[in-house]
C-alpha cells in the first residue's frame, strides 16, 4: 500500500483517461441492434385541455412504426408516475397529488409536457410525422405567479386553489413567545430563483424489449437506477423486478435532475414491447430546458428576533415554494424535510416555526437541484443574519461568533441533532485567509476608483450522508435511504467493488478504489468499481444529497470488514494458526507473534481452492456484503466569505476574491473534494448572479435557451481560496460528512451579501445580473441623496 | 431541419445564377446563424448556396486609405489579421469578441452584415466607419444599408461580396455583453476622421444598429471622453427585455462611448 494512492491521498482520477479521450459509453453512445427512435410531441401551451388528438395521418407517415397516446397507457394499465415522500397538511390530512400520466390524458399542464410519443426507423422521420399530428386545444390560464396561484384557474381538480400541501414544522407557541420578549426584530423578504440544471448530457433512454425472455432492458441517465427500476416496477408497473433491468452507464452530471423518473424512460421501455424494437430517446437542449425537473423557486418573509444583547431568540419563516405542474420523484420533500430542518444555520436558535406551501404552476415540474432545499435554507437563514447584523450595528462575523452553536452534539428545534462542528475554528480561518482586517482599506482603494466593494459571509450547515431510514420513514418518504455494497475478491486477490451509489462525475472509480485498497493493502489498480446495473448490483440508493462518502463508503468498508474477518478465518488454516492469533495489517495476514504470515492475494487464492480446510467447516470462497444504514445525518458546515466590486457604472459585480473554509469530517482524496468544491461555488455563484428561468404570464419559458440562460462560464468565477478544518463525523466508520453540495449551498448567500454590502441596501435580487445591481445602485443613490 | 437541395458553386456568378433559379433559396456562409434556424425548422430554405467553395470571396487587403475584406473572411481571420490590427485595431478587437473560437472561426464578416442581428457586433464598425458594402450587383453606403432589425438593402439575388473600410485616425469598439448570449446588450463603436466623428450603436435599438446624434454632437465638439459628461441618451426606440429595459440600456450607450473615446486615444 504506497502512501501516494492511500486514504487522504490526492490520487488522481482513475476514469478521467477513458473521459477525456472520448471513449465513455453515455446512453446515447449505446446502439442497439434495429432500434427505433423516439420523439415526443409537446405542449405548446402552459394549460389546455385537449379537445381532440388525431394522430391518423402520422400514423401512416413513413418509416413509423406507432403512435402513442395517454390512451395507449390506460389500456395497457401503465400507472403514472410517483411523487415518493407523503407530506401531511397542518391538519394531518395528506397533500393533494393530481395524476401524472406519461402521456398526457385530456389535459397539458406546462410547456413542454408529453402529449404524444411517435416511434420511427429515424428520428427525423418521427419528427416529421408528429407534424401531422393535429391537436385540437382549448387553451385555459396559465397560472406562473405563485401569490395569485390560489385564485388562479385549478391545474389538478384534486387541488381547486392550486395548494399542495400546507405545512408546518416547529414549536409555533414557543416561538410567539420568543418574539413577544425580543428587543429587536429583523424581517426579511426573499425570492430563491428558479434554476435549470443542465447537466452537460442530456437526458436520454434507450428501452429494449427481449421477447425471447420476456425481460425489458432499460439504459438510461440515471443517478439512482435501482431506485428507477422499483418504481417502473411497482408503482408505474412496466414489468416486476426480475423482469426489468435498468442500467445507467456513464452519465455526463446530474445535479440531481437524475434522480427522477421521468416520462421518457417510462415511454421507451413500455413501447419497445409495443412496436417490437428498442426505442431510443436523447433530448435536445430545447427539450432539456422545458422538461429537466427544475430547482429552488421559493418566496419566503421572514423574521428574526433578538434580545438586546444581540443573542438570536427565535426565527420565523414562512415559504411558497413552487413544485411545479406535477409533483415529481421527491420534489414534495424538498421544500420541506430538506429545507426546513437546516432553518437554524450554525445557530444556537432556541424557537424556530416555520410553514410552508407547496404551490402548484402550470411550470416544469421542480424538484431537487444540488442542495435540495439546504441552498434555499442557508439563503435564507444567513441573508437575515447579516440583515440582523447589520441592523444591530455590529459586525457581521462578530455577531455570527456571538449566536454560534458552541457545543455538541446539540438538538436544534427543528428535528436535527448534530453530532459535532467547530464552527468558531471555520470562522477564524476563513477571517485570516480573506485578510478582512485590511478591508475597510481595500474599500477605500476601491471608491478611489469609483468602485463600489462589498464584503458577505456565509456559514453555512447542510445535512448530508441521508439518510436513516427509520427516520426518514417516519416523515413521510417512500424508500429506506441506506446503501448497500458487495466486495468480490477475485482468486487472485484482485477486486471488485459493487456499489449501490452511483457515478456521474464524483469520481468513486477512484475514491472507492482508493479507500478499499487501503484498507485491504493492495494496490489501487487491483481494485475496480462497479456500479450502475441492476443485474450486477443487487440494490442500491443511488448518489444524491452528498450520501455516497458517507453512506456508500461506510457501506464498503462495513464489508471489507467482513472480508477480512473471513481472511483471517482461512489464513488461520492456512498458516496452522488459531483464529484468534491472526492479524491483518498491510495487506499481510499474519500469526501474531511469529514470522509467518501471507499476503492478501495468497489468502484470497487458499479460500477460493478450499484445499487447506474443510468445505463444511469454513464456506469456501471470499465475496462479502453489506448493507448500511446511517444512525443520523451528516453536519457538514463552514464559512464562505465573498468580496466584490461593484462598477456603478454598468451594475458589473467583479468577484474579487473567494475565499471557503469547510469542514467536510475527513477526506479521502482532497483534490476530488476540492473539485466539488469548485464546482459547487460555480453553479452557487450561477445562482447568484447569473441564472434564473423565466416563464411569461402565458407560461412560455423565455428562458430556453443559452441566448437566455446564462451558464456561468469560467471567466465569471474567481480564482478559489480553499481551506479546511476537520471535526470528523462521530456517526459513521469513516468520520465523513460529504462536500458535494457545499458550495452550491454556501455560495448564493455569500455573493448577495457582499453586493448588498456594497450597495447599502438590501434590495438585491437573485440572479444579480448587471441590470439588477444597476437599478440596485440607483435605489441605494436615491437613498444616500435623500439623507 | 427539413431536407433542401444542396449547391457549390465555384464563382459569385454562378451564386447568382443558382440563388435566382431557386425559389426560397438561400446562400450559406458560416452558418452560425442559418444552421441553428434550419435545425430548429424554424427556416426550410429550398436550397443552400454554400459560398464557402466560391472563388474570391475571402481575403483582407489594404487598398490606398481603405482595408477591403471579402464577405466570406472568418471573424477569427479579422481578428488575427496583422493588416487590419495595424491599420484599424478596433475591428480585429470587435472581431476577437464575437462569440466563441467556433464561432470565430466559421462566422464570416458578411454572413454577419447580411444578417444584421440587432445585437450582432459588425454593423456598429460598418456604420461608425462609413464602410461601403460590395454586392455583386452594386456599392452600397453603410448609412443606406442597414434598415432595421434583421432587415438590409439587400435586393433579392444580391450577394456581398465584399466591405471596405475607410481608416480612420482614431477608434474603438466598447461593448456590453448580454450576460447570457454575449451578443452585445449595447456596443459602441466609435470612429473619428478629420472633423468627423461617428457614433454607432448596436444591441440597444429595437431597430437594430443606429448613429447616436446625442454621442456624435458632444464628441464633435471635442474628442475626449469628458465631452460625453451628462449626455444624456433618450430610451425610446431602444429595446427592452428581460436582461435590460430601455432605460439602462440608454444610461449604458453614453457610458459605453465614454469607454470607447478612452480606448480610441489611449492607442
Ligand atoms: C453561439 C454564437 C454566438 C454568437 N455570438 C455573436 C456575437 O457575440 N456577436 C455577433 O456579432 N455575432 C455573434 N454570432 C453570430 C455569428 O458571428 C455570425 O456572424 C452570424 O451567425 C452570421 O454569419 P455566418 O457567416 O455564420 O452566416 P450564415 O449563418 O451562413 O448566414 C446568415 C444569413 O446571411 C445570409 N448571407 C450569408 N452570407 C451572405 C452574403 N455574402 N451575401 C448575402 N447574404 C449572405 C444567409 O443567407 C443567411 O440568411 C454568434 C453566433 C453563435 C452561433
Amino acid at each position: 500500500m504506497s502512501a501516494k494512492t492511500g486514504v487522504g491521498a490526492p490520487v488522481l482520477r482513475k476514469e478521467d483517461f477513458r473521459f477525456i479521450t472520448g471513449k465513455g459509453q453515455y446512453t446515447d453512445d449505446i446502439n442497439r441492434q434495429d432500434q427505433a427512435h423516439a420523439y415526443f410531441l409537446r405542449s405548446p401551451h402552459a394549460h389546455a385541455t385537449i379537445k381532440k388528438l388525431d394522430i391518423s395521418a402520422a400514423k401512416s407517415a413513413p418509416g413509423v412504426l406507432g403512435v402513442l397516446t395517454g390512451d395507449d397507457l390506460a389500456a395497457d394499465k401503465i400507472g403514472g408516475l410517483i411523487c415518493g415522500w407523503m407530506i401531511h397538511n397542518k391538519d394531518g390530512s395528506p397533500m393533494k397529488a393530481g395524476a401524472h400520466p406519461a402521456l398526457a390524458q385530456g389535459k397539458v399542464r406546462y410547456v413542454g409536457d408529453h402529449v404524444a410519443v411517435v416511434i420511427a426507423d429515424t428520428y427525423a422521420q418521427a419528427k416529421d410525422a408528429a407534424e401531422k399530428i393535429v391537436v385540437d386545444y382549448q387553451v385555459l390560464p396559465a397560472v406562473v405567479d405563485m401569490n395569485k396561484a390560489k385564485s388562479s384557474a385549478a391545474i389538478h381538480d384534486v387541488a381547486p386553489d392550486n395548494v399542495v400541501y400546507d405545512w408546518h414544522l416547529g414549536d409555533k407557541a414557543a416561538t410567539d413567545a420568543a418574539f413577544s420578549k425580543a428587543k429587536h426584530v429583523t424581517k426579511i423578504d426573499l425570492v430563491n430563483n428558479r434554476l435549470i440544471p443542465n447537466a452537460m448530457e442530456p437526458r436520454a433512454a434507450i428501452g429494449d424489449f427481449d421477447a425471447g425472455t420476456g425481460v425489458y432492458t432499460l439504459y438510461t441517465t440515471s443517478q439512482n437506477p435501482h431506485v428507477a427500476r422499483l418504481v417502473l416496477s411497482a408503482f408505474v408497473g412496466i414489468a416486476p423486478e426480475h423482469k426489468l433491468r435498468v442500467i445507467a452507464p456513464d452519465v455526463g452530471g446530474g445535479f440531481g435532475s437524475k434522480i427522477f423518473i421521468y416520462a421518457e424512460e417510462t415511454v421507451c421501455v413500455w413501447a419497445s414491447k409495443k412496436v417490437g424494437r428498442p426505442v431510443k430517446w436523447t433530448a435536445d437542449r430545447t427539450e432539456a430546458f422545458l422538461s429537466d425537473a427544475h430547482g429552488r423557486d421559493h418566496i419566503s418573509h421572514a423574521e428574526l428576533a433578538l434580545d438586546d444583547k444581540g443573542k438570536i431568540l427565535g426565527l420565523r419563516v414562512q415559504t411558497k415554494a413552487n413544485l411545479g405542474a406535477y409533483l415529481s420523484t421527491f420534489s414534495s420533500c424538498v421544500p420541506t424535510y430538506l429545507y426546513a430542518p437546516l432553518l437554524s444555520g450554525q445557530y444556537d436558535i432556541p424557537a424556530i416555526y416555520v410553514e410552508v406551501e407547496g404551490i402548484y404552476t402550470t411550470t416544469a415540474p421542480v424538484d431537487a437541484y444540488r442542495g435540495a432545499g439546504r441552498p434555499e435554507a442557508t439563503f435564507l437563514v444567513e441573508r437575515i443574519i447579516e440583515k440582523a447584523a447589520r441592523e444591530t450595528g455590529t459586525d457581521p462575523a462578530t455577531f455570527r461568533r456571538k449566536n454560534f452553536i458552541k457545543s455538541f452534539p446539540h438538538q436544534t428545534p427543528v428535528i436535527m441533532a448534530y453530532d459535532t462542528g467547530n464552527y468558531t475554528a471555520s470562522l477564524d480561518l476563513a477571517l485570516e485567509m480573506a485578510d478582512y482586517k485590511n478591508f475597510a482599506k481595500r474599500k477605500k482603494d476601491s471608491a478611489k476608483n469609483g468602485k463600489l466593494r462589498g464584503i458577505g459571509f456565509s456559514a453555512y450547515i447542510e445535512a448530508c450522508g441521508i439518510a436513516p431510514s427509520a427516520a426518514v420513514g417516519s416523515l413521510g418518504a417512500g424508500v429506506g435511504l441506506w446503501e448497500s455494497a458487495e466486495i468480490r475478491v477475485n482468486p487472485v486477490g484482485t477486486v471488485e467493488v459493487l456499489t449501490g451509489s452511483h457515478s456521474h462525475g464524483q469520481g468513486h472509480e477512484t475514491t472507492f478504489a482508493q479507500l478499499v485498497a487501503d484498507r485491504l493493502g493492495i494496490d489501487i489498480d487491483s481494485v475496480a468499481v462497479v456500479h450502475g446495473d441492476t443485474d450486477k448490483v443487487q440494490f442500491g440508493m443511488g448518489t444524491y444529497g452528498s450520501r455516497s462518502g458517507a453512506v456508500g463508503m461506510s457501506a464498503i468498508v462495513k464489508a471489507v470488514d467482513k472480508v477480512i474477518a473471513k481472511g483471517k478465518k482461512v489464513a488461520a488454516y492456512a498458516l496452522e494458526a488459531a483464529e484468534k492469533d491472526i492479524q491483518f495489517k498491510d495487506g499481510r495476514f499474519s500469526v501474531a507473534g511469529t514470522d509467518k504470515s501471507l499476503a492478501f492475494g495468497e489468502v484470497a487464492l487458499q479460500a477460493y481452492i478450499a484445499h487447506k480446510f474443510n468445505g463444511q467447516d469454513l464456506e469456501p470462497g471470499l465475496k462479502e456484503g453489506a448493507f448500511y444504514d446511517p444512525t443520523n445525518f451528516t453536519f457538514p458546515s463552514g464559512v464562505h466569505i465573498c468580496e466584490v466590486e461593484i462598477d456603478p457604472d454598468t451594475g458589473t459585480t467583479d468577484i474579487v476574491k473567494w475565499t471557503a473554509v469547510d469542514d467536510f469530517g475527513n477526506v479521502i482524496n482532497p483534490m476530488i473534494v476540492e473539485g466539488q468544491v469548485h464546482g459547487g461555488i460555480a453553479q452557487g455563484v450561477g445562482q447568484a448572479l447569473l441564472e434564473g428561468a423565466h416563464y411569461n404570464a402565458d407560461g412560455q419559458l423565455v428562458t430556453a435557451s443559452y441566448m437566455d440562460y446564462t451558464m456561468p462560464r469560467a471567466d465569471d468565477l474567481p480564482s478559489f481560496d480553499i481551506g479546511m478544518t476537520n471535526t470528523p463525523c462521530t456517526t459513521n466508520p469513516l468520520g465523513i460528512k460529504g462536500c458535494g453540495e457545499a458550495g452550491a449551498i454556501a455560495a448564493p448567500p455569500a455573493v448577495i451579501n457582499a453586493i448588498t454590502d456594497a450597495v447599502g441596501h438590501e434590495d438585491v435580487p437573485m440572479p444579480a445580473t448587471p441590470y439588477a445591481v444597476w437599478q440596485a445602485c440607483q435605489k441605494g443613490a436615491r437613498k444616500l441623496a435623500a439623507e | 431541419m427539413y431536407a433542401f437541395n444542396y449547391h457549390a458553386p465555384k464563382t459569385v456568378r454562378q451564386a447568382a445564377t443558382l440563388l435566382a433559379k431557386n425559389e426560397d433559396g438561400k446562400v450559406l456562409a458560416g452558418g452560425q446563424t442559418l444552421l441553428p434556424t434550419m435545425k430548429q425548422r424554424l427556416a426550410s430554405p429550398s436550397a443552400l448556396i454554400d459560398l464557402n467553395h466560391a472563388e474570391g470571396m475571402s481575403g483582407i487587403e489594404q487598398k490606398g486609405r481603405n482595408i477591403v475584406i471579402g464577405a466570406m473572411t472568418r471573424h477569427a481571420d479579422v481578428a488575427t489579421s496583422a493588416v487590419v490590427k495595424n491599420a484599424l485595431p478596433a475591428l480585429a478587437a470587435l472581431a476577437g469578441g464575437i462569440g466563441d473560437p467556433a464561432v470565430r472561426n466559421r462566422g464570416t464578416i458578411g454572413g454577419s452584415i447580411a444578417n444584421n442581428d440587432p445585437a450582432a457586433d459588425y454593423p456598429s464598425a460598418v456604420l461608425a466607419l462609413g464602410a461601403t458594402i460590395v454586392t455583386n450587383k452594386r456599392k452600397i453606403a453603410a448609412d443606406d444599408f442597414f434598415q432595421g432589425m434583421f432587415a438590409t438593402a439587400l435586393e433579392e439575388g444580391e450577394i456581398i461580396v465584399k466591405v471596405s473600410f475607410p481608416i480612420p485616425s482614431k477608434a474603438a469598439y466598447e461593448k456590453f455583453p448580454n450576460p447570457a448570449s454575449r451578443y452585445a446588450l449595447v456596443g459602441v463603436f466609435v470612429a473619428k476622421k478629420g472633423a468627423d466623428v461617428r457614433v454607432a450603436v448596436t444591441g440597444a435599438g429595437s431597430n437594430g444598429v443606429f448613429r447616436s446624434k446625442e454621442c456624435e454632437a458632444a464628441l464633435a465638439a471635442r474628442f475626449n471622453a469628458k465631452s460625453l459628461d451628462g449626455v444624456k441618451v433618450s430610451a425610446s426606440g431602444l429595446n427592452a427585455d428581460m436582461h435590460a429595459s430601455a432605460d439602462y440600456r440608454a444610461h449604458l450607450i453614453p457610458v459605453m462611448a465614454k469607454r470607447a473615446v478612452d480606448k480610441a486615444l489611449a492607442k
